[in-house]
């Protein structure tokens, strides 16, 4: 880290020796436009991402934690989509999402909707990995899964008994009990979502027009493509104080919805 | 979560039970369906093209269904390379990183959920931080690290990390401790245990659910993890699945189906795994016992 703090105030380009450059990768981040992009878009596929996940999550394993036959087999199926490695589901996306041959376009033609360009429209980009990111959230589906089982049923139990319907018992005693393990997958999910770039590099490099070029891509792209060392190093560190504020914002924020039974 | 009769018959429409809970089930299907068919999707899209023929992979648009089944792939991609030897090697390595997980995880996790320490926020603050440096920045000085200890074609820097606890693991496990009622400690503490007993008797029992999450996960991450045997296996009889996988896509570039074939062999132990697993998330009855809270 200490390293990487060093080289962000140089020129290094990995073939010449670095050059103390003072503040002056800072200064050319503030003036450059692509910086601001790739903020913003990583902004919106962090934000859209991350409350999506973790409201549809959420609902799955409510549906998965249901007293149903085949209940072991329908949760492994859910899970299965983050098990496929990273390369092998990125590719089946960039088909699935494909704007002539792809199978959602497909379907929506068949209901008579002229479906979006997806990967290849500059709005409809993010929104598409949005959509790929939520179905591939195993991950957070198993640790709600988790949580749900530390709900003593005592507490449905009395809440049906004070004549609470299916709609209060969620909100009074399933959300405000799960709220810690809510709050986890808000931060890791942020975290993952802002560092986020192997995908796009797959995906889309960044395209169209930069629409998908998240912070992440564009820190490689300057470190690997262009060797820009230190303004990597300097584009890194504003990723990590953008991080380290957002956790601390929602620690912050956790004090006033999230419930520990043992404060 | 299941609505009973009474939130129904509220709306003024009497209606039998049994009807109630029949359509309610019925919807809970046709949701579990539903996803079902948007799920399993990646892993149908590789069993079919494990199944095609080297020529049926490369046709565009992409056919979702095989049109022969090439059952040999299977074999034929397994023993390409020593498959089994990679096999017997991942599960050494898995075991050893998943074993040490679970104990450098659980041990710091109960520390920030109930232990009073002087700058245990700060403490707390700096693990998170943690989670948001890259891997890739901290891979340059861990590698000088494992030269230096002359540990580089060995399978110690594939496990040894996870001895030393992952910021993930400990904050999973720490809020999952923090929703378990002190009282209950405080009983064991009034009848003599130490912490260690309290953790051991108390706090995992009662989280067996969030022990099964943090296992699934770390046998995935070290099943699958392609960066660490890269950068430090040289001999290929020392190699992983998942660096097997990758020799066998740079040697056999054209046998993609078979490609596939490995990889959802090499996949099923997770499968199976995570089937086994699933088992721990039922509701306990465990918290039952403090009624009236």
């Amino acid at each position: 880290m200490v390293a990487s703090a060093l080289i962000s105030f140089t020129d290094w380009s990995l073939l010449s020796s670095p050059h103390w450059v003072g503040l002056d990768n800072y200064r050319q981040l503030i003036r450059d436009p692509v910086f601001y992009v790739s903020l913003r878009n990583t902004l919106y596929f962090g934000v859209g991402s991350v409350l999506l996940g973790v409201v549809t999550s959420f609902l799955i394993a409510i549906l998965l934690n249901q007293n149903v036959r085949g209940l072991a087999f329908f949760r492994t199926v859910f899970y299965l989509p983050s098990v496929v490695a990273g390369i092998a589901t990125a590719l089946l996306w960039v088909n699935i999402l494909h704007p002539d041959f792809g199978l959602i376009n497909y379907l929506l033609g068949l209901i008579g909707i002229q479906g979006p360009g997806w990967l290849a429209s500059e709005a409809w980009a993010i929104p598409a990995l949005i959509l790929m990111s939520v179905w591939g959230a195993g991950n957070t589906i198993v640790i709600y899964l988790a949580g749900l089982q530390g709900i003593p049923t005592t507490l449905y139990e009395a809440a049906t008994i004070d004549g609470a319907g299916w709609w209060r018992r969620f909100w009074h005693v399933t959300v405000p009990m799960m709220s810690p393990v809510i709050f986890f997958n808000l931060i890791t999910g942020f975290i993952a979502s802002l560092q986020a770039y192997v995908l796009v590099l797959v995906m889309t490099n960044g395209g169209p027009a930069n629409a998908t070029l998240l912070f992440g891509l564009y820190i490689y792209r300057q470190a690997f493509e262009y060797f820009n060392m230190g303004y990597a190093a300097a584009l890194s560190w504003i990723l990590f104080v953008v991080i380290i504020a957002v956790i601390g914002a929602q620690f912050w924020l956790a004090r006033r919805w999230v419930y520990y039974e043992s404060r | 979560m299941a609505t009973t009769g009474a939130a129904l018959s509220r709306t003024g429409r009497p209606m039998d039970i049994h009807t109630v809970r029949k359509l309610q089930r019925a919807f809970v299907y046709v949701l579990l369906a539903a996803g079902t068919v948007i799920f399993i999707l990646p892993f149908l899209w590789m069993l079919t093209t494990s199944l095609k023929t080297s020529r049926g992979v490369l046709t565009f648009p992409p056919q979702f269904f095989p049109t022969s089944f090439e059952w040999p792939n299977y074999p034929e991609g397994w023993s390409a390379l020593p498959f089994n030897r990679f096999l017997l090697n991942t599960l050494l390595v898995t075991t050893l990183a998943v074993v040490g997980n679970l104990i450098s995880c659980t041990l710091p996790a109960y520390a920030f959920a109930r232990l009073r320490a002087r700058g245990r926020p700060i403490m707390f603050a700096a693990m998170l931080a943690t989670m948001a440096i890259p891997a890739e920045v901290t891979l340059v000085p861990q590698f000088i690290l494992f030269t230096e200890l002359h540990m580089v074609n060995t399978y110690w820097p594939l496990f040894l990390p996870a001895w030393f606890g992952y910021a993930y693991f400990i904050f999973l496990l720490r809020q999952f401790f923090m929703t378990i009622p002190r009282e209950l400690d405080e009983a064991a503490r009034i009848d003599g245990a130490g912490d260690l007993r309290i953790l051991w008797s108390i706090i995992l029992p009662l989280s067996k659910p969030a022990i099964a999450a943090v296992t699934v996960f770390a046998f995935i991450g070290n099943w699958n993890n392609l960066i660490a045997p890269l950068i430090y296996l040289r001999s290929q009889e020392k190699y992983t699945l998942a660096l097997g996988l990758k020799l066998f896509q740079g040697q056999f570039i054209t046998q993609y189906n078979q490609m596939m074939a490995v990889s959802i062999i090499t996949l099923l132990p997770i499968v199976v795994l995570f089937f086994i697993a699933q088992k721990a998330f039922v509701r306990g009855i465990t918290l039952t016992g403090m009624g009236g809270r």
